[in-house]
């Protein structure tokens, strides 16, 4: 029996009434490996993953039904704050806080939070999780500049460590690389594959051979329905559905 | 070919027009900028910040004696800060509150008649907000007061940070939200720790030149400060302004050289306002 941290249970997202974005998509998602959702745009891979941490709440006219369990407790049901805290999000554009230092940028979720540090533990907190992401060594005597002085790829990273301050089970990564140049692109790669035994990932992505490399599992999904799910490797050599076998071999997306 | 050149011509004419009419719009603000600077500058000097305004008497001998008028401002000075200060202080909070409940529920019915009534306020003539500031403090105070005058200027000042407020956050990338709700953040924490902070140097910007455009205001203060001729620092008397003095300086014809002076120090203050409004929206740009 595998290890299971999220479970998507006829999962349907709706921007508009009787049009689902997602279409009754059930799933499950191992714990401590990197499973890929990838897909043509518009095939629902992000409305998905935003369902996870309940994003869509931004936007009052998005509906969703079904039910999402995160650690064997209903998401929908949860109190948002708490749901977000337990899935940290990592967006397609580096988004760190322009009027924070690196440092504070770090610290922004318990900031946001209300909770309070020791000067110790902060220093702590900002020095392992810059680590973590490789960071440290870049930024270290930059600390108390803004944020947004870096360049993409390490702001990018930045947003990683602040997502993972939080000691979140889950990451929710949503094309995080598409932004970023091939070498930016190349580390951060190499990092999710490094974080993935303290972490859960889940990575959206419209780029065939980055899931093939980082991911364990892989979803495909196509107008709005999960049309496989499997080992990274078993799909990619052998595919299931002719609509998956299309798509990775270049056929239409 | 022919219609080609015809085409040349009349985009030559457009640009001359735009250019012409461009000028002649500056004419009216350098002839007054010229007139006040020319008339107001030798009144100015140490006194005239110092010193209240002198007696109708004290002038004329003054005038008659071709000297400059003995006094200044320092009345209408303290005046206009106190009531700017205590409008400001009333205004800012609500303002901005506002803007962000307008900037947040954008599409909502509430929303939409709170705007428009911010519309309207905004256009409401100023002399009206005089009246209301006279019914809401003068009447039960029983007197003219500063606190008075402050209240006609925060009605004023209201529309203009609410507008300023809810432009500057409505500029803010959806990102910025989607970043900090996504660490767990609560929607409180997220409007004063990223929305208001990001935003800041446009709010700050609106701030000041709302301040800008009421610290000149006369019509309301008739009303509700009234006015006085010595250095008032009890908010609940009444109180002079630099743009009711102006206003006095009219009415007596030995003062009239006073009013260049104190016109020219009006205009400076906005412009410095003007200027540093400005100077922050560049140095907090985002």
């Amino acid at each position: 029996m595998e290890d299971i941290i999220l479970k998507f249970h006829n999962v349907c997202v709706s921007y508009t009434e009787g049009k689902n974005a997602v279409n009754d998509v059930s799933a499950d998602v191992r714990r401590g490996l990197i499973t890929s959702i990838m897909g043509p745009s518009g095939c629902g891979k992000s409305t998905l993953l935003r369902a996870v941490n309940r994003m869509h709440e931004l936007y009052p006219d998005i509906k969703i039904t079904g039910s999402i369990e995160l650690d064997g407790k209903d998401i929908l049901k949860m109190n948002p704050i708490m749901v977000r805290r337990m899935a940290g999000m990592v967006f397609q554009r580096p988004n760190p806080f322009p009027t924070m230092s690196i440092y504070e940028n770090i610290l922004a979720g318990y900031t946001l939070n209300g909770i309070r540090l020791s000067r110790a533990e902060k220093d702590e907190i900002v020095e392992s999780c810059l680590f973590n992401v490789g960071l440290w060594d870049e930024v270290k005597d930059s600390l108390t500049k803004r944020g947004s002085f870096l360049s993409g790829g390490q702001q990018q990273r930045l947003c990683i460590a602040r997502a993972l301050a939080l000691k979140p089970d889950v990451l929710l990564m949503d094309e995080p690389t598409s932004a970023l140049d091939p070498i930016a692109t190349a580390k951060i790669e190499d990092l999710l594959v490094q974080l993935k035994k303290d972490v859960t990932i889940v990575i959206v992505t419209h780029n065939m051979g980055q899931a093939a490399r980082i991911s364990d599992y892989s979803m495909f999904m196509y107008l709005g329905e999960l049309v496989e799910y499997d080992k990274t490797q078993k799909m990619f050599t052998n595919p299931k559905d002719k609509r998956t076998e299309a798509y990775l071999t270049g056929r239409f997306g | 070919m022919k219609s080609y050149s015809i085409r040349i011509l009349k985009d030559r004419l457009l640009k001359t027009m735009v250019i012409i009419l461009s000028v002649l719009t500056c004419v009216p603000l350098v002839l007054i900028i010229g007139k006040v600077l020319l008339k107001g500058y030798r009144q100015i000097n140490l006194s005239f910040f110092t010193e209240t305004t002198p007696s109708t008497l004290d002038a004329m001998l003054a005038v008659n004696n071709n000297q400059l008028i003995p006094g200044g401002i320092a009345n209408g000075i303290t005046g206009t800060m106190m009531m700017v200060l205590i409008a400001t202080v009333i205004a800012v909070p609500i303002g901005l509150l506002c803007g962000v409940y307008l900037s947040e529920n954008r599409k909502t019915r509430f929303a939409g008649i709170i705007r428009f009534l911010t519309e309207i306020l905004q256009g409401t003539p100023s002399i009206i907000t005089g009246i209301i500031a006279y019914i809401w403090v003068v009447v039960p105070m029983r007197s003219y007061s500063a606190i008075a005058g402050s209240v006609s200027l925060a009605i004023m000042l209201l529309p203009l940070i609410i507008r300023s407020t809810e432009e500057t956050l409505n500029l803010l990338p959806e990102s910025l939200k989607e970043a900090s709700l996504s660490l767990g953040s609560s929607y409180t924490m997220m409007v004063l720790k990223v929305l208001i902070p990001s935003a800041f140097g446009g709010i700050l910007t609106g701030i000041l030149l709302a301040i800008s455009r009421v610290i000149g205001e006369t019509a309301p203060l008739m009303l509700t400060a009234l006015g006085a001729s010595a250095i008032q620092w009890d908010p609940a008397k009444p109180t002079s302004a630099v743009s009711l003095l102006i206003w006095e300086f009219y009415n007596d014809p030995n003062l009239s050289n006073m009013i260049w002076s104190a016109s020219l120090f009006l205009l400076i203050l906005v412009l410095v306002l003007n200027l540093t409004a400005k100077k922050i929206a560049k140095k907090w740009k985002i």
